[in-house]
C-alpha cells in the first residue's frame, strides 16, 4: 500500500490519498493520470490493469485501487 | 426527413399519439417500427447497412455470451480439480476465442464505415501522389452511398459489442430489441452515442403518460428548435458569406466569422441534441446528456469534458485506455524509461494513445485533411497545456487568483477563442488556406473595417443583429442559471401555471416568428448530420 501511496502522491502531492474516496467522481484525477498510475503500477507490482477494469469504482480511492491490484495478482 | 421539416413534426406527432394510446407492451416495438420507417424514408438502401450492423452485432454478442457461460460452467464443474494455473490458462483460451469474434465484428462494421466514408478520400490522396510524381494516370472516384448517421450508429453498436466482450453488459437475446437500440430514430442522425446499459432500461420498459415528463420534453424540444431555427440558421448566412469569400473578408472579418461560426455550431449541435433528448423524454426515455455548457469551460481539457461528451467518453473508453494500457504499450513504456529516463518513459503511453484518439476523432468527423489537422491541433494544444500544468501550478501558488471571478472570466474567454480558432478548420476549404486566414486575422486586422455597412453586407439586417444579440444574452443567461442553480425547467415548472404556459407559448412564437426561415424550410441540415 505504501508504494501505491507514493505513486499517487508523486502525481498529486496536494491530495490526501489516504482519506480521499472521490478521486474520479470529483475529477481529482483524469484519464492522463489514470494511464500514468497504471504504467507505474505495472512497474512496481508487475500487474497489468486491463481497460475493462478502468471504472470509477476501482480508481476512486487508493484503497479501492489497492484491492484491484491484489485481486489481479491473485487471478 | 430533417428535424426541421413539417413532415418530421407530423411524424413525431403520430408516433407520440400511438405511443400512449396503444397497449404499453407495444411501445418499444412501435419505436422500432417508427425508427425503420424514418430510415426507410431517408433511403430504402440504408436499411441494408443498418440491418447488417444489427445482425452482426446480435450474432457475435450471443456468441461472446455463450463462451462466457461455457467458461463459468466449466470452472464450476471442475472447481475442485483445476489448479490456479490451469484455471488461468483456460480463461485465457476462452478470452482468445472471444477476441477473435470481437475482432471479426469490429472489422466487418468498421470496414463498412471505412469503405463507404473514406474510399474517395484515399483515391483523392493517391491521385495527388500520382500527380506529384508526374504520372498522368488518375483513378476514378467511386459512387458510394453513405447511410445517414452511419458514424453514430456504428460507434454506438461497437461500444455495445465491446462491453459484451468485456463482460460489463450482457448480450441482448432479442434481435428486435437490439435493433431498436441501434436505430432509435431521435438519436440516429447526430447522436448522442449512447451506451447500452444507459439507454436500454428506459428504452424497453413501459411508460405511462406523465404530464411533467412530457412537459419537460416539450420545453426541451422547443428550446432546441429555438436554438436551431432562430440562432443557427440566421447566423449561418453571415458565416457562409465570410468563409466562402476569403479574398474579400480578411483581417477582422476572419475573427468575426470565427466567432459567428462558434455560435452557429453551438446553437446547431446543442439545439439538435435538445430536440433528440426532448423527443425521448416525452416518451419517458432517458438519453445521455451530450453537453454541459461547454463555453463556460476554463481550459481545453474541461471543454472536451463538456462538449460532445458521449463521443469523448467513447474515444476514452474504447481507444485511449485500451491502447495506453495494452501490454505492448506498457513494454514500450518500460523500454523508454530504461532508455530515455522516467520523464519520457512516463509520457509515452499518454502521448501515443492521445495521438491515436485525436487522429481518429478528426477523421471520424469527416474524410478530409481539414478534420484530421483539426484533430491533431487539438492534440498539440492539449499536450502543451498538459506540459504547462506545473507552470500554472506555480503561478497559482504565487498569485491567489484561482477563485477570483474575473480571472475565471478571462480563462473562459481564452478557452472560447482557442477552441473557436481550431474550429476554423471546419470553415475554410483546405488546410493551407485555414492557416493563411488564421495569420491574416492578425496581420490584416483593422478596426475601421468592422463598420456597420460591412456587417450589413454579410446578408443580415440590423434587426437580425439585434435579435442575435438578444438570443446570445438569453443563451448565456440560461447557461449561467443551469451552472449555478441547476435545471431551468425545474424553475419554470415550480412557477405559477400561467408562467409555465407563457414560457411555452413564447417559445413557440419565437420559433415561428423569428425562425430564420421558419420550420419546414429545409434551408440547412444540422451540421453534425453529415458526420
Amino acid at each position: 500500500m505504501d508504494a501505491l501511496l507514493e505513486i499517487l502522491t508523486n502525481l498529486h502531492p496536494e491530495v490526501d490519498f489516504e482519506t480521499c474516496s472521490t478521486l474520479v467522481d470529483d475529477k481529482i484525477i483524469d484519464s492522463f493520470d489514470i494511464v500514468t498510475i497504471i504504467s507505474e503500477i505495472n512497474e512496481e507490482y508487475d500487474v497489468v490493469i486491463p481497460a475493462e477494469e478502468i471504472v470509477p469504482d476501482n480508481f476512486n480511492s487508493a484503497q479501492a485501487l489497492y484491492q484491484l491490484i491484489q485481486r489481479l495478482e491473485d487471478e | 426527413m430533417l428535424f426541421t421539416s413539417y413532415s418530421f413534426i407530423g411524424f413525431i406527432g403520430i408516433v407520440f399519439l400511438l405511443y400512449y394510446t396503444l397497449p404499453r407492451s407495444w411501445q418499444w416495438p412501435l419505436l422500432l417500427a417508427a425508427s425503420y420507417v424514418f430510415y426507410f424514408i431517408a433511403s430504402p438502401s440504408y436499411l441494408i447497412f443498418i440491418g447488417a450492423t444489427t445482425v452482426s452485432a446480435y450474432v457475435v454478442s450471443l456468441r461472446l455470451d455463450a463462451l462466457k457461460e461455457e467458461q463459468d460452467a466449466y470452472i464450476k464443474a471442475n472447481k475442485g480439480t483445476l489448479t490456479r494455473e490451469e484455471k488461468k490458462a483456460y480463461k485465457a483460451s476462452v478470452k482468445a476465442r472471444q477476441w477473435k469474434w470481437l475482432l471479426l465484428c469490429l472489422l466487418f462494421n468498421l470496414g463498412i464505415l471505412a469503405v463507404l466514408k473514406y474510399t474517395n478520400f484515399v483515391i483523392a490522396n493517391f491521385n495527388g501522389i500520382l500527380s506529384a510524381f508526374g504520372s498522368g494516370g488518375q483513378i476514378s472516384f467511386v459512387d458510394l452511398v453513405l447511410p445517414m448517421g452511419i458514424s453514430f450508429y456504428t460507434f454506438q453498436t461497437m461500444g455495445y459489442i465491446i462491453d459484451v466482450y468485456r463482460g460489463t453488459s450482457r448480450a441482448e437475446k432479442n434481435l428486435f430489441r437490439l435493433a431498436l437500440f441501434v436505430s432509435f430514430f431521435p438519436q440516429l442522425v447526430q447522436g448522442p452515442i449512447s451506451r447500452y446499459h444507459d439507454l436500454a432500461r428506459s428504452l424497453y420498459e413501459r411508460h405511462d403518460f406523465n404530464t411533467k415528463t412530457v412537459s419537460y420534453g416539450l420545453y426541451r424540444i422547443l428550446w432546441g428548435y429555438f436554438k436551431k431555427a432562430v440562432v443557427a440558421d440566421r447566423i449561418l448566412t453571415a458565416v457562409n458569406t465570410i468563409i466562402q469569400d476569403p479574398d474579400t473578408y480578411q483581417g477582422g472579418f476572419v475573427f468575426v466569422g470565427m466567432m459567428f461560426y462558434a455560435l452557429e455550431l453551438y446553437a446547431d449541435f446543442t439545439g439538435g441534441i435538445d430536440i433528440t433528448i426532448g423527443i425521448a423524454e416525452t416518451m419517458g426515455i432517458t438519453v445521455t446528456e451530450n453537453f454541459q455548457r461547454p463555453y463556460l469551460s476554463k481550459n481545453i481539457k474541461e471543454y472536451w469534458n463538456r462538449w460532445h461528451i458521449t463521443m469523448g467518453t467513447w474515444f476514452t473508453d474504447y481507444i485511449f485506455y485500451p491502447i495506453s494500457v495494452c501490454k505492448p504499450m506498457l513494454r514500450l513504456s518500460r523500454f523508454s524509461r530504461a532508455r530515455f529516463g522516467d520523464i519520457i518513459g512516463k509520457r509515452v503511453p499518454v502521448y501515443l494513445s492521445s495521438f491515436a484518439v485525436w487522429f481518429t476523432t478528426g477523421i471520424w468527423h469527416g474524410a478530409s485533411w481539414n478534420f484530421i489537422v483539426w484533430g491533431l491541433m487539438n492534440f498539440v494544444v492539449i499536450m502543451i497545456s498538459q506540459e504547462c500544468e506545473p507552470l500554472y501550478q506555480k503561478f497559482h501558488n504565487k498569485f491567489d487568483v484561482k477563485e477570483n471571478k474575473w480571472y475565471g472570466f478571462i480563462e473562459i474567454i481564452r478557452t472560447i477563442f482557442l477552441m473557436s480558432s481550431l474550429r476554423m478548420f471546419d470553415c475554410y476549404r483546405d488546410v493551407p488556406l485555414t492557416f493563411r486566414m488564421f495569420g491574416n486575422m492578425f496581420t490584416h486586422f483593422r478596426l475601421r473595417d468592422l463598420n456597420a455597412e460591412a456587417f450589413l453586407g454579410l446578408g443580415l439586417t440590423g434587426a437580425d443583429y439585434v435579435l442575435l444579440f438578444v438570443c446570445l444574452i438569453l443563451l448565456v443567461s440560461v447557461s449561467l442559471i443551469q451552472e449555478k442553480k441547476g435545471s431551468v425547467r425545474d424553475l419554470i415548472y415550480a412557477a405559477p401555471e400561467l408562467c409555465r404556459y407563457a414560457v411555452f407559448f413564447l417559445l413557440i412564437l419565437a420559433v415561428v416568428i423569428f425562425g430564420a426561415y421558419g420550420i419546414g424550410f429545409d434551408q440547412s441540415q444540422f451540421i453534425y448530420n453529415q458526420f
